[in-house]
C-alpha cells in the first residue's frame, strides 16, 4: 500500500538518472565523488547527450568511474587523460569528450598534459576534483595540499622549504588563451551542488558551441584521508580550503572575471590540524 | 589499382602511406632521424584531403596517450618516433596492449643508450620484442628493409592491428628512414565511416547509442582471476599470430652452406655480403625475418639442420642472435656480427666475419 | 650495370640535390636507384655527402663504403673518400679550395673548375649541375633526355622555369671537365 503510493508518477520527486549505472559505488561514505558523478550524469541526461558523451577516467579514487557512468568510457594512464581527450575530441568533433581527474592525476603527474591541452584550446570538458590529498594510495601529499597540512608523506605538516607551495593550477590554466570557462565549485551544501550543476551544464553547452577548453574544479573533502567524519571534513574544507581555493568563476566566455595575484599564493593561513 | 611511381625517403613513405591507407590520426613529437614523417604530413595537409587529423603533441608521452585515446574510439591512429622517444612511450604501449587496442607505432631506431647518437641502429630489438613496458605482452613487429616496404607495411599494419586488436610496430632504423628509393603508391583508401567503425570495432568507445550497453576501454582488472583469464586471451592471440602471420624472406638459401640472418637495413647489407661471398666461392645465403614478433623460428630451425653455420648480422651488441640460437636448436653453429652506436657494418666486414667466425673457426 | 657514387662537399653546395636529380633521372629511365644522405648536425654548414646507386638490378645495400665514382667538392671530402674509390674507378673534383690534389694513380682522376666558371658566368646557383654534367660526360649512366625528367620531378613546380638554365649548366660541365690521370 505504502510502496504503491510512492510509485505513482504524480508523487515522483526524484529519480536516479539512467546515465548512472546501478553499480554500487566503491567511494567512502561521505565522499563527494558520488554527488559530483550524479550532477554530471544528470546534465548529460537533461541535455540528451548520452550517445555523444565519451568519458576519460584517471588513476586515483575515480579510476573506476567508468563503472558508474552509463556512457562510453576510456581508462587513461596516470595523468594522461587530457592527451587522450584531445585526440578523442579531434577525431570526434561533434561528441562530448570529458575527463574526470583528481589533484594528483591532474596537477602533479599530468600537469604537462593539462596545460598543453588547455593551451591548445582543446574542445573538451575537464572535471578536476581537488581534495588536497592522494586518496587511493592512502593519504599522501598532493600538489594542492595546504601548507601545514598533515598527510602520510608530510607527517609534520607540509613545509614550503621541503615541499614547495600548493599549486593553484585552476588559476594557472585560466591564464592560458585556450581556456574558455574556468570555474571553481564545490558540493559542500545543497546550494553549492545546484551552482555546481549549473556550471557543468554551462561547460557542456560551451563545448557544443565549440568554444574551447572548459575547466571545472570541485573543491572537495577526503574524510577518510583527512581522518574526519564527513560533517567535520565538510566544515574543515569550508574553513581551511576555501580561503585558498576560493569558489566562484575565474574565467567566463574567455574573459578573466576574477583577477589572480600570485603573491596571494604565498599567504600562509593558520589551518586547523588534520589528525 | 593504379600505381604511381615516386622517389621518397623511408620516413616520407610512412607518412604518404598513412594518408593513402585511410589513417584517421597521427600524433607525434619531433626527433631525428624520423622527423620527416610529421613534416611530410603537415606539408600534405591530409585533413583537407581525407579528413585525417595530424597533431604535434607536447611530448612523446602525450603522443602515445593521444594514440591510446584515438584507438579506444575505434579510429586508425598512429605515432612515430626514434629510440629515446620510444622509451618514453613504453608506458602507453603496455596500456595499449593491455586494453587490446589496434594502432600503428613506428620506431626509426638510432644508436643508444641514453641520448646516444642520431645515426642508424637496431639496438631496440629487445625493447620491442621482449617487452619494453611492463607485463606479458607482444607487439606484432614488422621490419621493413626498403622504402617500398615502409609504405606497404603501413597498410599491412592496419589489417593485422584490427584482426588481432593489438598494437603493430614498424621497427625501422635511420638508414631506411633516410634513404630515398623508388616507391609505387596506390590510390587513396577512404577512412572508415562511423558505421564501418561501429561494425569493425564494436568494442570501441565512440559514444553509446541507445541500442547497446556502454563500452569501457581499460587495461585495469582488479580481480586477479579475471586478469589471468585476460592474459590467457592475450597469449592465445600471440600464438595465433605465430601460426598465421609470421613473415620472412629467403635469398639464395637453397644451396647455401652459410646463412646470414639479418633484418631491416642490415638485411640489405647482408644481401650484398651474399653476393661478395659468392664472388669468393663461398655459398652464402640470407634469411631475412620480416616479422620480428612473431619470429621465423621454423625456417631457421629447418635451415640449421642443413647448413654449416649461421651469422646473425645486427646493428646492436647481439640481440636477435639469441632468438636465432634458440630457433636453431643448436643444430649448427650460430655466431653474431654487428656494429653499433650508430655505425653501419659494411658488406666487406660481414664477409670477413663469416670467414673468421664460421669458416676458419 | 651498377654504378655506386658518392657526392661529397660542404652543406649548401647542392650536394644532396645533385644526388636527388641524378637518382630521379635514373628512376625515370626505368633503373633501380637509391639515394642515401648523411644526416644530422654535420649538415648544418659542415660537410654533406650522399651515396647514389643506379643499377639495372635490385639494389642490395643502399649503404656503401666503396665507390665506382667519387664526386668531391672540398678538401675534407677528398681526404675522406679518395681511398674509398674502387681501383679503376673514377674521382672527379673541383679544384676550388683544394690544397692537396688527389694522389692515387690506380684510378681515373678528372677535375672540373665549376665553382670558378659558374661564378664567372653568373650561374653560381647551378654550379652543382655543371659538376653533374662533367660526370655524365665521363660516365653516361643516364641519358640526356631523362635529366630533364629528373629535374621536373625533383624540383618544386615553382622552380620549373629554371630547368633550361640547369640544362645549360649540364652542357657547360661537359665542356669543362678535363682529365688529370686517365688510365
Amino acid at each position: 500500500m505504502f510502496n504503491e503510493e510512492i510509485v505513482k508518477p504524480e508523487n515522483l520527486v526524484y529519480k536516479k538518472t539512467s546515465v548512472l549505472t546501478d553499480a554500487v559505488m566503491h567511494y567512502c561514505p561521505g565522499c563527494p565523488h558520488g554527488t559530483i558523478h550524479r550532477i554530471i550524469a544528470e546534465v548529460i541526461d537533461e541535455m540528451g547527450i548520452q550517445d555523444k558523451a565519451i568519458g576519460v577516467a584517471p588513476v586515483g579514487c575515480s579510476v573506476l568511474a567508468y563503472n558508474y557512468f552509463n556512457v562510453d568510457f576510456v581508462e587513461a594512464a596516470h595523468g594522461r587523460a587530457p592527451a587522450l581527450a584531445s585526440a578523442i575530441q579531434r577525431l570526434h568533433p561533434n561528441q562530448h569528450t570529458f575527463t574526470y581527474q583528481g589533484d594528483g592525476d591532474l596537477a602533479s603527474i599530468g600537469a604537462g598534459e593539462v596545460i598543453h591541452a588547455c593551451n591548445r584550446g582543446e574542445n573538451v570538458v575537464i572535471f578536476f576534483v581537488n581534495n588536497a590529498i592522494y586518496g587511493m594510495t592512502g593519504g599522501q601529499m598532493a600538489p594542492t595540499t595546504l601548507v601545514g597540512m598533515k598527510t602520510a608523506t608530510t607527517p609534520y605538516g607540509r613545509r614550503v622549504d621541503l615541499n614547495g607551495w600548493p599549486l593553484q593550477i585552476t588559476e594557472l590554466v585560466a591564464q592560458l588563451p585556450g581556456t574558455d570557462f574556468v570555474t571553481r565549485q564545490s558540493a559542500s551544501t545543497p546550494a553549492d551542488v545546484r551552482k555546481a550543476k549549473a556550471a557543468v551544464r554551462k561547460a557542456f553547452e560551451n563545448q557544443a558551441a565549440k568554444k574551447g577548453t572548459q575547466f571545472i574544479e570541485f573543491v572537495s573533502t577526503c574524510n577518510s584521508g583527512w581522518k574526519m567524519t564527513p560533517v567535520a571534513a565538510n566544515e574543515w574544507m569550508r574553513k581551511n580550503m576555501f580561503p585558498k581555493y576560493v569558489p566562484g568563476d575565474i574565467k567566463v566566455d574567455g574573459e578573466i572575471v576574477r583577477e589572480y595575484n600570485p603573491s596571494d599564493s604565498k599567504i600562509v593561513r593558520d589551518i586547523e590540524p588534520v589528525k | 589499382m593504379a600505381k604511381e611511381l615516386k622517389l621518397m625517403k623511408g620516413n616520407e613513405a610512412i607518412a604518404e602511406a598513412a594518408i593513402r591507407s585511410g589513417c584517421d590520426g597521427y600524433f607525434g613529437y619531433p626527433i631525428t632521424p624520423q622527423s620527416e614523417v610529421m613534416e611530410h604530413l603537415m606539408a600534405e595537409m591530409p585533413w583537407e584531403k581525407t579528413g585525417m587529423v595530424v597533431l604535434q603533441a607536447e611530448s612523446e608521452v602525450a603522443s602515445i596517450n593521444m594514440v591510446y585515446g584515438g584507438a579506444a574510439t575505434g579510429k586508425k591512429v598512429m605515432t612515430s618516433s626514434s629510440s629515446p622517444g620510444m622509451s618514453l612511450m613504453q608506458e602507453g604501449i603496455t596500456y595499449l596492449a593491455g586494453a587490446e587496442l589496434p594502432c600503428l607505432l613506428v620506431n626509426v631506431m638510432r644508436g643508444g643508450p641514453g641520448l646516444g647518437t642520431i645515426q642508424p641502429s637496431q639496438a631496440d630489438y629487445f625493447q620491442t620484442t621482449k617487452g619494453g613496458g611492463h607485463g606479458d605482452y607482444q607487439l606484432y613487429t614488422l621490419a621493413p628493409a626498403s622504402v617500398q616496404e615502409m609504405y606497404d607495411f603501413v597498410f599491412k599494419a592496419w589489417d593485422i592491428a584490427f584482426k588481432y586488436r593489438n598494437p603493430v610496430m614498424i621497427l625501422s632504423d635511420g638508414a631506411i628512414g633516410q634513404v630515398m628509393e623508388k616507391v609505387y603508391v596506390g590510390d587513396y583508401i577512404p577512412r572508415w565511416t562511423d558505421e564501418e567503425i561501429a561494425k569493425n570495432a564494436p568494442w570501441a568507445a565512440f559514444g553509446k547509442p541507445a541500442t547497446r550497453d556502454h563500452n569501457i576501454v581499460t587495461s585495469l582488472e582488479l580481480d586477479s582471476a579475471k586478469q589471468e583469464q585476460n592474459n590467457h586471451r592475450f597469449q592465445a592471440k600471440y600464438r595465433e599470430m605465430e601460426k598465421n602471420d609470421t613473415l620472412y624472406e629467403e635469398i639464395m638459401c637453397e644451396d647455401a652452406d652459410y646463412v646470414f640472418v639479418a633484418y631491416g637495413s642490415c638485411a640489405r647489407i647482408a644481401h650484398k655480403a651474399v653476393q661478395l661471398a659468392r664472388d669468393k666461392g663461398i655459398k652464402a645465403g640470407l634469411l631475412r625475418p620480416i616479422t620480428l614478433f612473431p619470429f621465423p623460428t621454423k625456417p631457421i630451425k629447418e635451415l640449421a639442420q642443413r647448413v654449416k653455420g649461421m651469422l646473425s648480422v645486427e646493428m646492436s651488441a647481439g640481440q636477435m642472435v639469441e632468438d636465432v640460437k634458440l630457433a636453431s636448436e643448436f643444430k649448427c653453429p650460430v655466431e653474431y656480427f654487428g656494429r653499433y652506436g650508430g655505425i653501419i657494418p659494411t658488406p666487406q666486414e660481414v664477409v670477413e666475419a663469416l670467414e673468421n667466425k664460421l669458416i676458419k673457426g | 650495370m651498377t654504378e655506386e657514387i658518392i657526392i661529397a662537399g660542404f652543406g649548401g653546395q647542392g650536394v644532396l640535390s645533385m644526388g636527388k636529380i641524378l637518382a630521379y633521372s635514373g628512376a625515370m629511365q626505368g633503373k633501380e636507384v637509391s639515394w642515401m644522405p648523411s644526416y644530422g648536425p654535420e649538415m648544418r654548414g659542415g660537410t654533406a655527402n650522399v651515396s647514389v646507386i643506379i643499377s639495372d638490378e635490385r639494389i642490395s645495400s643502399p649503404i656503401i663504403s666503396q665507390f665506382d665514382t667519387a664526386i668531391i667538392l672540398n678538401q675534407q671530402s677528398l681526404d675522406k673518400f679518395e681511398h674509398s674509390v674502387k681501383p679503376g674507378g673514377l674521382l672527379i673534383y673541383d679544384p676550388n679550395g683544394i690544397t692537396k690534389a688527389p694522389t692515387r694513380k690506380d684510378i681515373n682522376v678528372y677535375k672540373i673548375a665549376a665553382t670558378e666558371k659558374s661564378a664567372e658566368m653568373g650561374m653560381a646557383k647551378v654550379f652543382n649541375m655543371m659538376v653533374l654534367g662533367g660526370f655524365l660526360k665521363i660516365k653516361p649512366v643516364v641519358t640526356e633526355q631523362y635529366i630533364e625528367e629528373g629535374l621536373k620531378h625533383s624540383l618544386p613546380e615553382r622552380h620549373h622555369k629554371l630547368i633550361p638554365t640547369n640544362l645549360d649548366a649540364v652542357a657547360k660541365g661537359k665542356e669543362l671537365i678535363e682529365g688529370v690521370n686517365v688510365l
